[in-house]
């Protein structure tokens, strides 16, 4: 058995919980001995370092085919496409116009070829045109490929799971790491609604993050519970950190938002609760790691309540540096309005950092050693980070109940139980 | 002809309100949860089970007995919340087959941590029950039957007490049977009563177990294993939490219709009879020392302390309670010394504990907390609260009061008396009233 899976870039490359979830699901899956063939979106203009190798670049579908050293059963496949997860359409404009001045200027500058794949003129102006041109794309390159199921990740590649299971009379399992619901609240965009109820509706078999994600879909996009499977993220265990003394010996604590700084995950009642806390100690700063359409807002926002010299936004951070943030954090809060899963608290828990989390998040129905609250209730968020930074066997008890805790939540146990679901359709079909 | 020897442990925690850091008042407690619970566990346990003990106590004409041990704590909620329960333990005491065991006030764990404040609960507790059920208790249990060497050393030395009872269990035993009166090692009179745990167990847990082999245990069954002992033992002792019946077994469990049927079926045996441990210790010589110089208790496998104070956060948050003693005594205000006492109740530290892995269930059954950090924090904030009120107090103490203020005072506590008691013609009388 084969399977035909539409994921998204690994991380460091790209942000967020999504990239991680294909990296951590295809990586258990390969180890447990099952064929993947990995179909990304990726812009030309990024560059492969030495642990791929570049097998051919097929230019009818402008895409390129490579093998990772560490993957032994799972072959990857990168169309041209500027999709990145995350994208609202407003964004994606904004950054196809970007990458079409770089462009001009690089042309501009040297007046020479844009190297050996183009295609960056081929994007679509808008988004909804390029996710299907993305599934004309990966239908094209599946008419060559042998497998036996298709499994697509998020929204965007829903058109591109449809066409090819139908083109290839394979059933589809679609994935949902997210809907339009957590991203957006009630403003959701009825395009991107239509697109994950096609794609839902359209598959043998839908794969919920949680229960809470199961529970929208059900009752959001009216698929019958039969049909919707619940499968929970793992995390990625990594024990020896290979990293130099930070050397930072601070006598402030540090509370820790890490994420995409955007209205799913409550920056802002993240900024009210560090008000209410900063009323009743000094000691302490608050870090905001990751950027998104609400940094701008939230820089005003802490500036407003009079805390901005307690509030350090820090941008985007990857690899090593999310380590270190992580070693000098005491505490990790994340206070998401709506969160389909939440590897972050996992991996914040990982690196021996206590969590607080919203009980509207799929995560909080898998950790117990983790402090839970409503997202809307800053009082009860400001409370809990009190009492852990000012108790120390608080703080100690919950990371080291914690640690053990999430070393049970592993990929492999992921991989298998969706291993399990598409032999389970491939009986039905 | 063994006697069968009934201890019920009669409690209810009191629980604490959300009290988040910002809360400013020293309204602790949760008295709407605390009295729906109490009037719950009235109806479906405390009225049904003391009325068909009083009726089996009837019907066998005194030759069925009981014993009770009953909390400081849950003696002042069934005052206020449930005063009819009161009634019915009165009349159990009026028959002379019941008889109450002493044990501290406020169910805490303070043998462990302040000799003083243990006997003075202890002390409490003996005069409440004394002036309730008109009995000075001879026998003592400590909470959660927590026992050692030591504990029961102190206990004789204030030569109030002629047993002490504590968990039968096995690694204190070896191959000896907890059927027989042993003798506390280094005590000259004290005996000590073991928990047949087995027995109590069968009834207190596996009752209503369907998994069980022995399901469904009925009064024949269970009288046919006590008549066993004769030959090899003089006493069973059945220790139980008295919400076995009716709020840990169901009703529709049958449990109601086995304590029924029990008495009967255990007197049909000529050898058997019931006694209260008071006569258990006047009718049995100790058989041997038993010498326990760890800590024991009746809690899980372990029979530890470790449901209590077996994480980081228990055993912070009891010792930051016991540290404050001195400064809470000192300011000799009774609304303090009371508040910092039922901080001391056992259940708190209960509720903290992170045992989920092994016998969570039970844990969790009795746990108004979401999990065991909520409760630290929510305990911690308590008393953090508490904390400051005795600085404040002692502060306040320094300020000189002037004439006014200590008349305002003086009005303020009258008014507030009137409020509390329903006594209010005598205070109208002593207020003198101008008539003119």
């Amino acid at each position: 058995m084969r399977v035909f899976m539409l994921g998204w870039e690994f991380p460091p490359f790209i942000s967020g919980g999504l990239g991680t979830a294909c990296y951590g699901l295809t990586k258990a899956m390969d180890q447990l001995g099952q064929e993947v063939t990995f179909v990304l979106p990726k812009m030309v203009e990024s560059t492969y370092s030495t642990h791929v190798k570049l097998l051919s670049p097929n230019s009818w579908t402008s895409s390129i085919s490579f093998l990772f050293n560490e993957f032994k059963n799972v072959r990857f496949h990168a169309i041209s496409s500027a999709l990145q997860p995350y994208s609202t359409p407003d964004s994606y404009r904004r950054q196809i116009e970007e990458t079409l001045r770089q462009k001009q200027k690089t042309l501009d500058a040297n007046f020479i070829g844009a190297g050996q794949i183009t295609g960056g003129d081929d994007y679509s102006r808008d988004m909804y045109t390029e996710v299907h041109r993305y599934a004309a794309l990966a239908v094209e390159l599946a008419k060559n490929e042998h497998f036996d199921i298709v499994h697509a990740h998020d929204w965007m590649t829903y058109p591109a799971g449809i066409a090819v299971a139908a083109i290839s009379e394979k059933p589809l399992i679609v994935h949902i790491h997210s809907t339009e619901f957590d991203r957006s609240g009630e403003h959701i965009n009825q395009m991107i609604y239509d697109i994950e109820r096609q794609g839902m509706e359209r598959a043998n078999k839908v794969i919920a993050v949680s229960h809470f994600t199961r529970s929208t879909v059900i009752n959001r996009y009216g698929i019958s519970g039969e049909n919707v499977e619940v499968v929970y993220n793992g995390v990625e265990r990594n024990d020896n950190w290979p990293l130099a003394e930070t050397g930072i010996k601070n006598d402030e604590k540090i509370v820790l938002f890490l994420g995409r700084i955007t209205m799913q995950k409550g920056p802002e009642y993240f900024l009210q609760a560090a008000k209410k806390v900063l009323e009743l100690m000094d000691d302490v700063k608050f870090v905001m790691v990751g950027s998104g359409d609400m940094m701008h807002r939230s820089i005003e926002m802490a500036a407003e309540l009079g805390i901005g010299h307690k509030v350090l936004f820090t941008g985007f951070l990857r690899g090593e540096d999310v380590q270190k943030i992580y070693q000098m954090a005491d505490l990790y809060v994340m206070p998401s309005v709506s969160e389909p899963f939440g590897i972050a608290p996992l991996e914040a828990l990982n690196h021996d950092v206590p969590v607080i989390i919203s009980k509207q998040s799929g995560v909080s129905e898998v950790l117990t050693h983790a402090l839970k609250v409503d997202f809307w209730d800053i009082n009860e968020i400001a409370n809990k980070v009190i009492a852990v930074l000012k108790y120390p066997p608080l703080q100690e008890t919950l990371a080291n109940h914690g640690n053990f805790e999430v070393r049970k939540l592993r990929w492999k146990d992921a991989a298998l139980k969706c291993i399990k679901i598409y032999q389970e359709t491939l009986v039905a079909v | 002809m063994p006697s069968v020897c009934f201890y019920f442990q009669v409690h209810q925690p009191l629980r604490l309100r959300h009290y988040t850091v910002f809360d400013q008042n020293d309204t602790y407690f949760d008295d709407y949860k605390n009295a729906s619970i109490c009037r719950k566990v009235a109806n479906k346990c405390y009225l049904p089970a003391n009325r068909l003990i009083l009726d089996l106590i009837h019907r066998f004409d005194g030759r069925f007995k009981v014993a009770y041990s009953i909390t400081g704590v849950l003696l002042e909620q069934l005052l206020t919340f449930s005063p009819e329960v009161m009634s019915t333990f009165d009349a159990l005491a009026e028959t002379g087959c019941v008889e109450f065991l002493a044990e501290t006030y406020y169910h805490s764990l303070s043998f462990l941590y302040s000799r003083n404040e243990f006997v003075e609960q202890v002390n409490k507790h003996t005069e409440t029950i004394n002036n309730y059920f008109g009995q000075k208790p001879r026998i003592f249990r400590n909470t959660e039957l927590i026992y050692n060497n030591e504990l029961a050393t102190l206990i004789e030395s204030t030569g109030n007490f002629d047993a002490i009872i504590t968990e039968g269990a096995d690694h204190i035993l070896g191959y000896r049977s907890p059927n027989f009166v042993y003798k506390p090692k280094d005590c000259n009179h004290l005996k000590l009563l073991l928990k047949n745990y087995a027995l109590s167990d069968d009834i207190a847990f596996r009752f209503s177990n369907r998994d069980w082999t022995q399901w469904p245990l009925t009064a024949d069954k269970f009288a046919r294993w006590i008549s066993d002992v004769n030959g090899n033992g003089n006493v069973v002792n059945l220790f139980l939490d008295y919400e076995t019946f009716g709020e840990h077994q169901w009703k529709d469990t049958g449990i109601f219709d086995f304590m029924r049927h029990l008495p009967g079926t255990v007197l049909r045996h000529p050898d058997n009879n019931f006694k209260t441990p008071g006569e258990v210790v006047e009718s049995y010589q100790p058989v041997g020392i038993v010498d326990v110089p760890h800590i024991i208790s009746w809690a899980d496998i372990e029979r530890d302390l470790s449901a209590w104070v077996g994480n980081a956060m228990q055993s912070n948050a009891i010792h930051e309670l016991y540290r404050l003693e001195k400064k809470i005594k000192q300011t000799a205000n009774d609304k303090i010394i009371s508040d910092w006492r039922k901080l001391q109740v056992s259940d708190h530290f209960y509720y903290m504990c992170t045992k989920y892995f092994s016998d969570g269930d039970v844990h969790k059954y009795f746990n108004p907390y979401n999990s065991p950090y909520d409760s630290y924090i929510n305990f911690m904030n308590v008393l953090g609260h508490l904390r400051r009120r005795c600085s404040n107090t002692s502060e306040e103490q320094e300020e000189p009061l002037t004439q006014q203020h200590k008349a305002t005072k003086r009005f303020l506590q009258a008014g507030s008396q009137i409020n509390k008691t329903s006594d209010l013609q005598s205070i109208s009388l002593g207020t003198p009233v101008n008539q003119d």
